[in-house]
């Protein structure tokens, strides 16, 4: 399973990419393989404001609905338009095309609670 | 999870091999999918799969008096079956709901075999029982016998390959036994995909043979194995019910829509009064389909349905058509409602999509 090193990482299976201020985030390898053929993406709206841990967009296979949550505080900038056309983006190319927002975090230093790559690996087993 | 939960079929080790994924159905461990939901689903429309379905529940009704006595029990007309066929029939409480849905095949002439839900085999045995009244031998031989349905276009040519090219094989709804290097295979022309298929019985200690042979004499014909994610979306795009979701003991099979395997002109079964009254008086609710107007989340079991502003029913199934790239589904509506073409709403996750009723089915062969 691809866990790559660049990368923070969530319990509940996304993937942070630091870029500055902001956070690019989506479902990690593992995740996309867990819930499968990915068929609907629900995204977040700009502006929207993220709490941590908090639901803010739903990813669906054709077996059920998954909520996906927030890593860290902050404000939506940015979804991934091209999901909507193309949800198995996520399948196919999770960690790259398969993004599904950027969030200007509301506290960069946020992010060292996170997982580093070598603590999601033995997370995942 | 507890060890409930953990029921193994004869094949779980064949699926843990194919890297399958593994999940809780009722008491059993099942696989899911094993390629995928989406690739395994168009396998069996193009080509072939295969299920393991051992989980089912195999029950037999022996005797002289066994037909009559079933007849007293299940809703369809026993009385239509030939050595050697099978039909589709519910098993109804005293107030018309659905205990189960089965398959009762006529095996010999005072011999019959219940082909049941998994989850429901036990209490279907329990009612059986009850109301048995020495009228026949009752054997649940489920956790003897295991099961395969192969389904897909190609299906006759993967069984001319296994049992011999001259080999005859049954007509639609028919059972046979074949002899297969030295066991014996009771194949039915069933299934619950809408392709042409069968349904294979055999004692559980063949099961990881034909199970693999199967596989292996399907792999030029584009065979794949197949899971329950695929089983629901196949079943769904034909507008199959699903027991436990689109069937329960809370509604009876008028209301449903299956009438047609009802027969009220037999004078006495478990629940005739009240199907008798539903058919003539209608029911308040209906099972009906419907699919989602537009391209959008797709409708899951439990979501509210509206029309004009008041709730009017409940979905009970629903998934992304991998056929029709559409999102599908099942939901009982206040009859008033529910005639094809009607406009409805389903609300997901606080919006509310629109939604037309459509006939049955949605998948028709192209």
């Amino acid at each position: 399973m691809n866990v790559p090193d660049d990368l923070f990482y969530t319990e509940s299976h996304e993937w942070i990419r630091v870029e500055g201020e902001n956070a690019r985030v989506g479902i990690t390898d593992h995740a996309q393989a867990e819930l499968t053929d990915v068929v609907y993406v629900e995204l977040p709206k700009a502006g929207a404001k993220a709490e941590a841990k908090g639901q803010i967009a739903v990813v669906e296979s054709v077996k059920a609905a998954s909520d996906i949550y927030a890593p860290v505080a902050g404000t939506v900038v940015e979804a991934n338009k091209a999901l909507e056309g193309n949800p198995a983006l996520i399948n196919t190319d999770p960690f790259g095309e398969g993004w599904i927002f950027v969030l200007k975090m509301d506290s960069p230093d946020d992010v060292k609670q996170l997982k580093d790559a070598a603590a999601y690996r033995a997370a995942i087993g | 999870m507890s060890d409930a939960a953990q029921k193994k079929t004869p094949l779980y080790d064949e699926h843990v091999r194919l890297g399958a994924k593994m999940i809780p159905f009722g008491d059993w461990i099942m696989p899911v999918q094993y390629s995928g939901i989406m690739d395994e689903h168009q396998a069996v429309r193009k080509n072939v799969g295969v299920f393991d379905i051992s989980h089912m529940g195999q029950l037999t009704a022996t005797g002289p008096q066994a037909g009559a006595w079933l007849n007293e029990i299940l809703t369809n007309n026993i009385d239509k079956l030939e050595v050697g066929t099978g039909q589709y029939t519910f098993l109804l409480n005293e107030r018309g709901g659905i205990i189960d849905d089965l398959i009762v095949y006529r095996t010999a002439p005072e011999e019959f075999l219940l082909v049941v839900n998994a989850s429901r085999t036990e209490e279907d045995f329990a009612w059986l029982r009850k109301h048995l009244d020495n009228k026949a031998e009752l054997q649940n031989r489920s956790a003897d016998y295991g099961g395969l349905a192969i389904q897909g276009p190609r299906v006759i040519e993967l069984l001319q390959a296994l049992v011999g090219q001259e080999a005859e094989l049954p007509a639609r709804n028919q059972i046979k036994e074949f002899d297969y290097d030295g066991l014996k295979l009771s194949i039915a022309r069933t299934g619950y995909t809408g392709e042409d298929g069968v349904e294979a019985f055999f004692p559980a200690d063949a099961a990881a043979k034909v199970w693999n042979d199967v596989l292996t004499k399907g792999k030029e014909l584009g065979i794949r194995p197949c899971g329950l994610g695929a089983r629901d979306t196949l079943r769904l795009e034909m507008c199959y019910p699903l027991n436990g979701s689109d069937l329960s003991p809370e509604h009876n099979p008028i209301e449903a829509g299956l009438g047609f395997f009802v027969d009220l002109k037999k004078p006495k079964f478990i629940g005739r009064e009240v199907l008798a009254q539903a058919k003539e008086s209608g029911t308040a609710n209906r099972l009906v389909p419907f699919r989602m107007k537009s391209k959008g989340p797709p409708p899951r079991p439990h979501y509210a349905v509206w029309r004009e502003g008041e709730k009017v029913g409940e979905v009970t199934s629903g998934t992304l058509s991998p056929s029709l790239n559409e999102g599908i589904g099942m939901a009982y509506v206040a009859s008033a409602h529910a005639k094809t073409g009607s406009e409805l709403e389903i609300e997901i996750r606080g919006q509310r999509l629109p939604a037309i009723i459509e006939k049955k089915p949605f998948y028709k062969k192209p």
